[in-house]
């Protein structure tokens, strides 16, 4: 049990708009850390900047809310050289994605002990309403006004072709989904990606409709659990069976598909083909730990290598560094 | 027939006769450069050289002059690199304008390395080296390659080096191409036979260097001795063979340095003082790759190296890493710095400690990546938006690399701001003779950590007596706090619009910096000067030379050199108005001759820029100084 509360890691009065979703993500981050049970002085929460960007600041933990694009960057340099520091990196859809897409795939390749958390409501709020690296291709924006001609950022196949080894999705609203996802990224050793499906009430409104209340949840996503069948529907009438390469929706009883034909959710298979058809799937939009795979750490690999090099050597300080050299004495 | 008469002030010829009149001449410096393809090894000899030379007592000064092509076509003139060693019997300060020996290993060494040797200055060539395609890819014209050049024939020690270096390993059971990567220790053996060189100390040398190939280290030392009994037994058709003893010898013991070097043993020294993590947060730049490289090995010392996908994580990593707790760098060129410049800013808002090491090339955007300037200046103090004040630091050579690091560190840790430290290409790849540091002699650094007794009254801006904020290290209970980039207010460190506040954070983070104590700037020479030299960092050794030179010629001339940019000296001023007339020397347009301008009131110097992306050339130093005495 831990010995936190919620409470323990709140602080201040969040100044984002009533029913954005970066409240509910607040709410639930609390939480979570609250059940994880690392201390407040032990962790350190790292943002860009963005409307979400402002979370470090309603934390009673260490915070840095840093500049556009390096939340990954600096909370890397965080990690590594304080490697007892629990790390989250808070970042939007445009700070992690659009000017800091190199240090996400870098941080996801190198494999660093972070909790990196991706705010994804398709859209720059800050700077009130431009098209991000998320929004569909069509989206009316200002910056769009007749609509945008490029494809988004699919997260999780970013996350995946950068060798991510942890993807889990939540929706703001779903306190429950995103505890539980928080938790198995802290869980998780290594860089865990958890995407928040979250509204913009002002510049991009019903962006997520579709799973934003339980009710639509219920309809129109699944929540995938490591070992269990994937079913889903209001009555479970629902499940992913394999089609070809790839995977498709059926309802149970029809076409000859019956429960046995559904597929039992993987989080641990090394092979990603399967984890990647269910995140890209748009119905139903899969929830949950969609890959949790376990593999050495940056951080830790780095830590291990001093001391194995500390053992090897036989110079330990300055001075003895300096003996190491060609040395002659001017007398 | 006369040849090497190095003395430039005599010009009586000495005629020379093969029997037994070999002289022992003294000398007090000689500079020689060797030159070859890129992978002719020319660096190694010239190390060996220096280290040799430098074990007897003799003050060295390194300076390689490669190209920024890794392997240009064998026998280009493009693919030529080069590398000068001056060695003196006193204090030397430059690796040498020009040199008095020429080591050219191929045709197109000698056809573009010819402009650094002196007048009469002696020329080892390997003749194999010189066949038809070699002088065809050198684009001369004729087999005379000598008259086409002008080169008198006398002056040329012209030694078959690859078929003797063949005959010397036709034993060993290497093969042709590793036998004749050998070739360069045969110059290096001829040499040290020119100069009165101990061997001894090269074998050494190259037996640690090769403690693994054993094999290796046996057939170069074969190659060395081969190149020395040749000189010797032929007496290379040289009247002379050269002795520089010391003089003036500091007693204690010493290593061979190069400014890169000692900028990476600068950090580790400070750290250790510091009892901090050293935390490296870099990115591969060409002149700086070497300190990555250096720290990179010294894992057992605890230094973590992080080689980051690009020059904007290699800063934003060590912002992070300095949040917390490591003493946190990040190293880069020019370049890398106009990427950098973002997570300084952020680093200077955020008040924490940040070296920040720029080893400028020739610029703008890529410019002379290998070649050496001091245009970095002005990006250092100001490249930055809005008010971002920044200590800046210039290393004067290479072994104050080494003092400069150190300071940097201290500055950075005991002030909570990013510190820039600039070399240049010319300091960070030359090297010098290095007086092993005592490291109890150095300065204790002591960060100013958040007292426990603040617990429950601190707020991560409140200022110690100095005007620096606190550092609470991520880990102390009670201590939780955020930082941002945003401004903040000065009490409660609350995110802060407000314009008075602004205004005050503004000033608290420039007094702070102003208030940063650094020692005076030194005058050397005439204290009632009618020329006072004035330059900042890697310029020091060609503007101390030129000093020198003219007040030995009787002029009554002086140097302040600057190392500490910003702040400047408290003595800055009056040391500017203490002469007749005053010249900043610098590898720029005139930025630090700028910058003087807006820190001293009435301050109207000459001024001699120079930016070739070579080092400054003493002796057009003293022409033009010259000129200025005269006006």
């Amino acid at each position: 049990m831990s010995e936190y509360t919620a409470a323990d890691f709140k602080k201040g009065q969040p100044r984002w708009c009533p029913g954005c979703g970066d409240h509910f993500f607040l709410a639930s981050l609390h939480k979570a850390m609250a059940e994880i049970g690392v201390a407040p002085w032990d962790t350190a929460v790292i943002s860009g900047i963005g409307c979400s960007s402002r979370l470090p600041h309603y934390m009673a933990t260490y915070g840095m809310n840093t500049i556009h694009g390096r939340a990954a960057a600096i909370a890397t340099g965080a990690k590594v050289a304080n490697p007892n520091l629990t790390v989250w990196q808070i970042s939007g859809d445009g700070d992690g994605l659009a000017i800091g897409g190199n240090h996400f795939i870098h941080a996801n390749r190198r494999n660093i002990n972070l909790n990196m958390i991706l705010l994804n409501n398709r859209i720059y709020g800050l700077t009130k309403g431009q098209y991000s690296p998320t929004s569909p291709r069509g989206f009316v924006s200002k910056s769009s006004p007749y609509g945008t001609v490029e494809d988004p950022f699919r997260p999780a196949e970013l996350c995946f072709g950068a060798r991510g080894h942890f993807f889990a999705r939540a929706v703001a609203t779903d306190a429950a989904g995103t505890v539980e996802i928080l938790k198995a990224a802290q869980q998780h050793k290594g860089a865990a990606v958890c995407e928040i499906l979250q509204n913009c009430v002002i510049f991009n409104n019903g962006t997520h409709d579709s799973v934003y209340t339980p009710t639509e949840r219920k309809k129109n996503a699944i929540y995938l659990k490591h070992g269990e069948k994937m079913l889903f529907g209001e009555n479970n009438e629902y499940g992913i069976v394999q089609e070809g390469f790839g995977v498709k929706a059926v309802k149970l009883g029809e076409d000859g598909y019956t429960e046995a034909d559904v597929l039992v959710h993987d989080a641990k298979c090394e092979d990603n083909t399967l984890q990647l058809k269910l995140a890209e799937m748009e119905w139903p939009v899969a929830l949950g730990v969609i890959r949790d795979v376990d593999a050495p750490t940056y951080d830790d690999c780095v830590s291990a290598q001093i001391e194995e090099v500390k053992a090897a050597k036989k110079y330990h300080n300055f001075a003895e560094l300096l003996e190491t050299n060609d040395i002659w004495e001017v007398k | 027939m006369e040849l090497l008469d190095l003395q430039q002030n005599s010009n009586k010829l000495i005629s020379y006769d093969m029997a037994d009149t070999l002289e022992i001449k003294e000398r007090e410096e000689v500079a020689v450069r060797f030159s070859g393809d890129s992978g002719d090894g020319m660096q190694l000899a010239g190390n060996i050289f220096s280290t040799v030379s430098a074990t007897v007592g003799n003050s060295i000064s390194t300076f390689p002059d490669y190209p920024a092509d890794i392997r240009a076509p064998q026998g280009s003139l493009t693919g030529v690199s080069g590398f000068q060693v001056h060695i003196g019997a006193g204090q030397v300060y430059t690796p040498g304008d020009k040199c008095d020996v020429l080591v050219a290993m191929n045709a197109a060494a000698l056809k573009t390395q010819y402009k650094y040797a002196k007048p009469g200055a002696a020329i080892i060539i390997d003749t194999d080296s010189f066949g038809k395609s070699d002088l065809e890819k050198a684009a001369f014209k004729t087999d005379d390659y000598l008259g086409e050049m002008g080169i008198d024939a006398d002056r040329v020690i012209a030694c078959p080096i690859s078929t003797m270096v063949k005959d010397c390993l036709a034993d060993s059971g290497m093969d042709v191409k590793a036998i004749l990567k050998c070739r360069n220790m045969f110059a290096l053996g001829l040499v040290c036979w020119l100069f009165d060189r101990d061997l001894n100390v090269a074998f050494n040398y190259l037996k640690e260097k090769f403690a693994k190939k054993a094999g290796v280290a046996e057939a170069n030392i074969k190659v060395i001795q081969a190149g020395y009994d040749y000189g010797h037994n032929t007496h290379s058709s040289v009247a002379n063979v050269y002795r520089i003893e010391s003089k003036n010898k500091v007693k204690g013991r010493y290593m061979d340095i190069t400014g890169n070097k000692a900028t990476a043993y600068g950090l580790i020294a400070a750290a250790e003082k510091a009892g901090l993590k050293l935390y490296l947060g870099s990115y591969p730049i060409t002149p700086a790759t070497d300190v990555l490289h250096e720290l990179s090995k010294h894992k057992s010392l605890g230094v973590t190296t992080v080689q980051c996908e690009d020059e904007i994580a290699g800063c934003a990593s060590s912002v992070g890493a300095a949040f917390a707790g490591a003493l946190a760098v990040t190293s880069t060129s020019g370049p890398g710095i106009c990427l950098k410049s973002e997570a300084m800013n952020l680093a200077v808002i955020l008040e924490l400690p940040l070296v920040v090491l720029d080893v400028q090339r020739g610029g703008p955007a890529t410019g002379l990546p290998t070649k050496s300037e001091q245009t970095d200046l002005l990006q250092a103090l100001y490249g930055r938006n809005g008010e971002s004040p920044m200590p800046v630091i210039a290393a004067t050579s290479p072994t104050d690399c080494f003092d400069a690091a150190y300071d940097a560190c201290k500055i950075a840790l005991e002030h909570m701001t990013p510190v820039v430290l600039l070399t240049d290409a010319y300091i960070a790849n030359g090297s010098g003779a290095f007086k092993l540091p005592n490291l109890a002699e150095y300065p204790a650094i002591n960060p100013p950590y958040v007292p426990e007794e603040l617990k429950g009254s601190w707020t991560p801006y409140m200022r110690a007596e100095n005007g620096t904020r606190y550092w609470a290290v991520p880990g102390r209970e009670g201590f939780q706090h955020i930082i941002a980039g945003i401004e903040k207010d000065s009490k409660t460190g609350a995110i802060s619009t407000d314009p008075e506040n602004h205004d005050l954070m503004t000033r608290l983070r420039q007094e702070k910096i102003d208030k940063i104590e650094v020692p005076d700037v030194e005058v050397i020479g005439d204290k009632n000067a009618d020329l006072l030299i004035v330059g900042f960092g890697g310029t020091y050794g060609h503007l101390r030379a030129a000093m020198e030179e003219l007040k030995a010629a009787g002029k009554k001339v002086a140097l302040a050199h600057f190392k500490y940019i910003n702040p400047l000296p408290k003595n800055t001023e009056a040391v500017l108005k203490s002469a007749k007339k005053v010249v900043v020397a610098e590898q720029n347009m005139g930025q630090f001759a700028g910058w003087l301008r807006m820190k001293v009131d009435n301050f109207a110097p000459y001024q001699f820029n120079q930016v070739k992306g070579q080092p400054f050339v003493v002796e057009e130093l003293v022409a033009a100084f010259n000129e200025i005495l005269k006006k």
